[in-house]
């Protein structure tokens, strides 16, 4: 077994999984649950002004599914805890007492005004809570109120109410950021100014997951009408991955701490967003999904992983893949892959083929000498992953990088040298010095 | 052997067992179910399935259609291709056919259950009762004669119909579906499923139906040349292959197709006799379903004989499977050598084992005796040309069948013929409703240019 132990800005933890601010840590229960199941942490349900809002009493979510209903995709209508602060403060600080190893940090939104801020912080010091996360993504409802997202789409705002939150708190606090906005590195940067000790990322997506065609409202319908919602769960992980990586790799926000947020459903999930910066992560669809328990399979994938490759720490998976993040036009043009098509796995479906002939470039065969055969034509291919990606079978299409000889495809010879765009005959803008990626 | 009265009675079973037994043999998937087999199809380019389907249904299209929640789509594309799905989906041996061609059954052994899916989207069509997809087109004023009710004549008078040509369809027996009707085992297509279906098919209209229309007794080919512009014969295989063998003809020994017809026209089965030592003679799909069906109605032992060894049983792999777990004993490499005749009836049956010598068969001289309350010869049927030929001209056959051509043509000009009376290839529903639908095709295209 792996050393899991976690310390994100110095607030330790068993393991790297926390739970989100969501509906599984509004209250004590949940929470306690969730302990006893291995959680390392939780942050607490946002808490909010009193009189706290008002849900509605309908349905609140909608999903994607599977045809065999596996939920891919989730959005939600929830708003911020809808208890009274005082009964959300003495949980909190009960079941901190009683789980003192396990992370609890709550989540804030209130009224762009610093004394709420100022008072609220107050209230929450006393928990002994080990920090703070502030709420500026939170996309519907509350964002209609001038708070969440409508916080979180103005880096000035950003800043201003982090500072506030640093000066009146001793506490850490980590500014969680909305994905609805063109650049996540604009409010990174200013919760960074602000003195934000981290940001957390994504926020749930702006999003209608489905109109119901039948009575033409949008899903989840509240008495004929819907609204737009949150969208989270494993289909939203492409574009959290690509955000953490921004901020990671951005020059400003380098190094600021990252807790990784967006799809998090296996310890598989969890490295990839370590790997690319996040030093831990923060899970709401899966257990909303499978229940508690599945942060046991969480904690012993990435104990197994970890041991296989070596790893006695999370800090060296944190960030490890980040120097290999890079702009396009740093890719390295010279490098050429063919497809290969494994004739002994292959089941001859036919989709690589009709990918490649219908959609892309005529390279994969549908018929050799009278029978039916998939073959990949290397004069052709140009080795753009398609026919890997829809073949339904692991393995049996590889990319193979070619080390010498003569791309069939082009007729030039493959050195294996490296040279970008930035240097391409074709770009007009090349500048004939640069050839390799600027160092961060 | 002790002489005794034979032990062949009715009633053997409590209400129930009947029930039971003879219920739909697949159950049909729910939707949920449905959606996640057709979730399995990879929608192959330039599928497999297709290719390995009599009636070359667009497979992967009618499953996309399913799981996509157009079900009514899916089986307009079922249809189009073959009008009697329905019951394609319940009796066609896909083991052998589509689902042995999935890419999935050489990926993992668990090819996509095609005929299930078939039949949940025929079977919402049906159930929605919106009647036919089809439309006929103006009508042209052609008539065309159709001999047989089964499922190459139905297959062909539907398309016809379509076309706009009014059709004829003369079928000796009380009901048309043929052996859909008459034959195949009960528990494949439970509820009156074949009458449901010819009801369907017959809905696009133009077509009449002549109940009780015997070729060559009722009508003659030479009549019908005459009063309609096309004929197809569609009229299946009327005899029974004999065991050659003395005392065939006594009580005790029967036809294995006139025993399943009487089955399947059963208002009540507790009231159908079935032997308690049942031994069945054959190895193809009748043998197997006469074999089963008598263990179902409560035999106590059934014994299947065939000639040859297993892989050369014209039943599938999946057939002989369903007869072992229906207790059902099969034995191979035996050929009937003599019937036991007591008292004027059939009490058994003796047969000598066999081997192959340079592939061809012969007795080893050793030789056993089942004894048996009823003995079922399921041998294979044949085509039987003289009402044919005594009604008109002399037709050309090819292997004891009528002869025909790619598009289903005849010898005789304005004479077309599918199914098993034509010497096409399997003699199976499927291939039969290709038929049907192959042929008319072309008789619509010589009616227009004609």
């Amino acid at each position: 077994m792996a050393n899991l132990a976690s310390s994100f800005i110095g607030i330790k933890s068993p393991n790297p999984f926390w739970l989100a601010s969501a509906p599984p840590t509004d209250k004590a229960y949940n929470v306690v649950r969730a302990f006893k199941d291995g959680w390392g942490g939780v942050v607490w349900k946002t808490l909010g002004t009193d009189p706290p809002v008002v849900n509605v009493s309908g349905p609140r979510y909608g999903a994607i599914h599977s045809n065999d209903r596996r939920l891919i995709g989730l959005n939600n209508i929830e708003l911020i805890t809808d208890r009274p602060l005082e009964l959300n403060l003495q949980e909190i600080k009960q079941v901190k007492r009683d789980w003192p190893d396990r992370a609890l940090v709550v989540s804030l939104m209130v009224p762009c005004e610093e004394h709420y801020w100022k008072d609220i912080l107050a209230k929450v010091e006393e928990t002994e809570a080990d920090g703070v996360e502030l709420n500026f993504g939170c996309p519907h409802g509350m964002s209609e109120r001038g708070m969440g997202a409508a916080v979180g789409q103005v880096p000035e705002y950003v800043e201003m109410v982090t500072r506030w939150c640093k000066q009146h708190s001793r506490m850490p606090v980590i500014v969680k950021l909305t994905p609805n906005i063109s650049d996540v590195r604009q409010p990174a940067r200013a919760a960074m100014r602000g003195g934000a000790d981290a940001v957390s990322l994504i926020n749930t997506i702006n999003s209608i997951i489905a109109v119901d065609i039948d009575n033409f409202a949008p899903v989840p319908t509240i008495d004929g009408k819907g609204s737009h919602g949150g969208y989270c769960g494993p289909a939203v992980k492409p574009i959290a991955l690509n955000m953490v990586a921004e901020i990671a790799r951005d020059r400003e926000t380098h190094g600021l701490p990252i807790s990784g947020i967006g799809g998090v459903t296996t310890w598989r999930d969890a490295v990839e967003y370590m790997a690319l910066g996040a030093g831990n992560v923060q899970v709401c669809t899966a257990a909303m999904t499978y229940g508690f328990r599945i942060v046991q399979e969480m904690i012993s994938g990435l104990s197994n992983y970890m041991d296989e490759r070596g790893f006695t720490s999370i800090d060296e998976i944190v960030g490890r893949a980040v120097p290999n993040v890079t702009d396009w036009q740093y890719l390295n043009l010279n490098y050429v892959a063919k497809a290969k098509i494994d004739q002994d796995l292959c089941i001859k479906c036919g989709r690589c083929h009709i990918a490649c002939e219908d959609t892309s470039h005529q390279a994969i065969t549908s018929m050799v000498d009278g029978k039916r055969h998939f073959e990949v034509i290397d004069a052709e291919c140009v080795g753009c992953n398609l026919c890997v990606n829809v073949c339904p079978i692991d393995n049996c299409i590889t990319m193979e990088p070619m080390t010498g000889g003569t791309d069939p495809r082009t007729g030039r010879a493959v050195t294996g040298e490296y040279a970008n765009w930035t240097t391409h005959p074709n770009n007009p803008m090349a500048k004939p010095a640069v050839v390799a990626e600027p160092a961060e | 052997m002790a002489t005794s009265a034979p032990d062949i009675a009715s009633g053997r079973l409590a209400a129930e067992d009947y029930v039971r037994n003879f219920a739909d043999i697949h159950p049909p998937l729910d939707r949920h179910q449905a959606l996640v087999e057709a979730d399995r199809c990879y929608f192959c380019y330039d599928a497999p399935c297709v290719k390995a389907c009599p009636t070359s249904i667009d497979i992967p299209l009618f499953i996309r259609q399913i799981l996509t929640d157009n079900p009514f789509g899916s089986a307009e594309t079922i249809l189009e291709q073959n009008i009697l799905g329905g019951m394609c989906a319940r009796v066609c041996p896909t083991e052998t056919l589509c689902e042995e061609a999935c890419v999935r059954e050489e990926a993992e052994g668990k090819p996509v259950k095609i005929g299930l899916l078939q039949r949940f989207a025929t079977d919402y069509l049906l159930a929605e009762g919106e009647g036919q997809p089809f439309e006929r087109a103006p009508a042209t004023g052609k008539r065309v004669a159709v001999i047989g009710g089964g499922p190459a004549g139905l297959s062909a008078a539907h398309r016809l119909a379509l076309h706009g040509h009014d059709v004829v369809i003369f079928d000796a027996r009380e009901k048309a579906g043929g052996l859909n009707e008459y034959g195949i085992a009960a528990y494949k297509a439970p509820d009156d499923f074949a009458q449901a279906e010819v009801d369907f098919v017959l809905s696009i209209g133009g077509i009449t139906v002549e109940h009780g229309k015997a070729l060559g007794r009722d009508v003659s080919l030479a009549e019908l040349k005459t009063s309609f512009d096309a004929v197809f014969l569609g009229m299946g295989l009327a005899g029974v292959n004999a065991l050659g063998l003395p005392g065939e003809d006594l009580p005790g020994a029967e036809d294995a197709v006139d025993y399943i017809a009487e089955l399947r026209q059963a208002s009540d089965l507790s009231a159908l006799p079935v032997g308690a030592r049942v031994v069945v003679v054959g190895g193809g799909m009748t043998a197997i379903d006469v074999a089963v069906q008598s263990k179902r109605l409560g035999a106590e032992e059934v014994t299947l004989v065939y000639r040859r060894d297993r892989e050369k049983m014209g039943a599938s792999l999946y057939e002989q499977e369903l007869a072992a777990t229906n207790g059902v004993v099969i034995r191979t490499n035996a050929k009937p050598a003599s019937l036991l005749v007591e008292d004027g009836r059939v009490a058994g049956i003796a047969f000598e084992t066999t081997a192959e010598q340079d592939g061809r068969l012969v007795g080893t001289g050793e030789t056993f005796t089942l004894p048996a309350d009823m003995v079922f010869k399921a041998i294979g049927q044949a085509f039987v040309p003289a009402a044919l030929n005594g009604s008109g001209e002399a037709i050309a056959l090819d292997r004891g069948k009528i002869r025909v051509d790619e598009e289903r043509r005849t010898s005789l000009p304005g004479v077309w013929a599918g199914g098993d009376c034509a010497a096409t290839g399997e003699d199976l529903t499927v291939a039969a409703v290709a038929d049907g639908r192959i042929a008319a095709e072309s008789i619509h295209r010589a009616l227009i240019a004609g």
